[in-house]
């Protein structure tokens, strides 16, 4: 299991890159992708969607079930990774390449985790 | 195999459809091609659909423990009464004067099912439970509009309710709250304390629940509701394992939906029709959808009631289903209705309990009608998982339990014998399962390979949600 340094992890299993001070990069995490199985769909935002941390802003269905996707921040969302409408197996193959949205205004991050507390996290 | 469509040949037709005889007239002006009906006789008709229920499993063909969904046995005398001919000779639109016997099934069916449930009327007319759901939010939707009480835009759904649940709260055009379960599977009653408020419309509960337990907390959690000018939604999925013993009424409930297809005996699981009978307390009945049956004047009538929410179905919803049902409540009668929920609950205990002797069960306590097992360590120390062992059973002739439902736990297999399952069958079964967990340990490729018997092997599940082929195109 995957768990890049330079990234920042939520306990409900999202990271987040961050960009800039207020502009960050969120997806869910090689963990996640495992625990879900295979994804068949994902409901994305719409850009300029009010996201809050630790609130469902996107939900993925695999063919177990349909789970929720938590913000890890409060914010604005600038883009969204449409690709993975066509792709949602991109998720599952490359979990940290297939963001799933860059939300920007970020005026309030959720508790997050360094990669060495995360993974100590997803093991217990 | 062949579809229907791909057999026979132009010029090859049978004899099961009387000769016509009203003038021919095109079914649309606008069709210009001939529409694509099968040109079979009638041995070939017949052949193609006993080889397609030749692989069908039913619960005519072996156990079928399908959790949550009461795949009981419907007993044959139900089919015998919905086909007597003034039941299934008739048509919606004829007088009501020459239907009155078909009225009095309504009407009796209301009565019987309003006593077993603690309810004051009922609406036969929704298809099946996510529409009785549905139908039960716009009453309650209807009643607080109806005082001028618009702003409770909110329904309360727990974590571990069916999924229909909160799909059917947003088709109503509520905002869904979701709150915790307990660790006992229960609702979390201090995070229900603190969800409701005067935005609350209702809250939507199964009791006993998903996990097959029942909430001893019920009548708090109904006074809650209420004290915050909420009202109580009932899904009677689970009823099964408490009719004839308590009433959803009791618990303060204010409005319910049955699964006739499923309490009551009648057939569904790709079988139906369904039936979502939605009941409701006296508060509620000026709501119902129209028309409801009333007797006036020495006869039965269809009246609309003050304030309908309008029709939902056309007519008066699937009256065979509602037959059937009414068969099945004047066959086993007052004694037989609590002593089939007694079974039901006795069979799902018996089967915990044997089970467990290698299973994990989710939860420690007894369980009503239906448990739920968990099969994460299995899977983390044999690699093989709740999916497999179902696939197993297949192999063996046992439908598969529910898989992965409900969410909240992890690898789950949630088993509902029902009543009408017999101790040999229930040992049977189990000395299966017991033996696929063995087979976990000893080969578990064996599983991940499971089925082998079947018509079709295993199936692409994935591929078949990524790339779905919903439409047939003749070749």
């Amino acid at each position: 299991m995957n768990f890049p340094a330079e990234l920042k992890y939520s306990k409900d299993h999202e990271w987040v890159k961050v960009i800039d001070s207020t502009t960050v990069l969120v997806g869910i995490t090689d963990f996640a992708q495992s625990e879900l199985g295979d994804l068949v769909f994902i409901n994305l935002p719409q850009e300029g969607d009010e996201v809050t941390k630790e609130e469902s802003f996107c939900d993925v269905e695999s063919v177990k079930a349909v789970s929720d996707v938590m913000s890890p921040v409060d914010g604005v969302i600038a883009e969204v990774n449409t690709e993975l409408e066509d792709e949602p197996q991109r998720l599952n193959e490359d979990p940290y390449g297939a963001w799933i949205a860059k939300i920007e205004k970020v005026s309030a991050f959720a508790d997050l985790m360094d990669a060495a507390a995360y993974e100590a996290f997803v093991q217990k | 195999m062949k579809l229907i469509f791909e057999k026979g040949a132009p010029g090859q037709h049978l004899t099961l459809m009387p000769a016509c005889d009203v003038p021919e007239v095109a079914l649309s002006q606008s069709r210009t091609e001939p529409l694509e009906l099968p040109h079979v006789s009638e041995t070939e008709l017949t052949r193609h659909y006993t080889a397609l229920a030749k692989r069908v499993h039913g619960v005519n063909d072996g156990f079928y423990p399908l959790g949550s969904c009461t795949m009981k046995y419907n007993p044959k005398i139900n089919e015998d009464m919905a086909a007597l001919p003034g039941f299934s000779q008739i048509h919606p639109l004829q007088p009501v004067e020459t239907v009155q016997g078909c009225l009095e099934v309504y009407a009796e069916a209301e009565k019987l099912l309003c006593e077993i449930t603690g309810m004051d009327g009922m609406t036969f007319q929704p298809a099946a439970g996510a529409h009785g759901e549905f139908t039960g939010l716009l009453l309650i939707k209807a009643y607080h509009t109806h005082r001028n009480d618009t702003a409770r835009t909110k329904i309360i759904v727990p974590d571990s309710a069916h999924g229909t649940n909160p799909a059917s709260a947003v088709m109503a055009g509520y905002t869904v709250v979701n709150i915790p379960s307990g660790k006992d599977g229960c609702v979390d009653v201090e995070a229900l304390r603190a969800a409701v408020g005067p935005d609350t419309a209702g809250l939507m509960l199964t009791n006993p629940n998903t996990v097959g337990i029942f909430d001893k907390n019920i009548l708090e959690i109904t006074k809650i509701v209420h004290e915050a000018g909420g009202l109580c939604y009932y899904d009677g999925a689970n009823l099964n394992a408490v009719m004839g013993i308590v009433r959803p009424g009791d618990m303060g409930f204010d409005v319910i939906h049955l699964n006739l297809h499923k309490t009551f005996s009648t057939p569904h699981g790709g079988g139906g029709p369904g039936a979502g009978s939605v009941g409701c307390k006296e508060i509620l009945k000026p709501f119902l959808p129209g028309p409801v049956v009333a007797e006036k004047d020495g006869g039965w009538q269809l009246v609309q009631p003050e304030h309908s929410i309008g029709r939902v179905k056309n007519f008066y919803g699937n009256f065979a289903v509602v037959v059937r049902a009414l068969t099945y409540i004047l066959t086993i009668g007052r004694e037989g209705i609590p002593e089939a929920a007694q079974n039901a609950v006795l069979n799902a205990n018996y089967m915990m309990k044997k089970l467990s002797e290698k299973y994990t069960m989710a939860y420690e306590s007894p369980c009503m009608h239906e448990f739920v097992m968990t099969l994460q360590d299995l899977h983390d120390e044999t690699g093989v998982s709740a999916m497999d062992i179902a696939k197993g059973l297949l192999d063996h002739g046992i439908h598969p339990p529910t898989m992965y439902f409900p969410l909240i736990v992890h690898e789950a297999l949630m088993i509902e014998p029902t009543e009408t399952e017999s101790q040999e069958t229930m040992d049977e079964v189990c000395d299966v399962f017991l033996e696929l967990w063995d087979l976990a340990h000893t080969g578990p490729q064996i599983l991940h390979n499971a089925p082998t018997k079947t018509p079709v092997r295993r199936l692409d599940e994935v591929g078949a949600a990524r790339n779905p082929v919903l439409k047939y195109t003749k070749a």
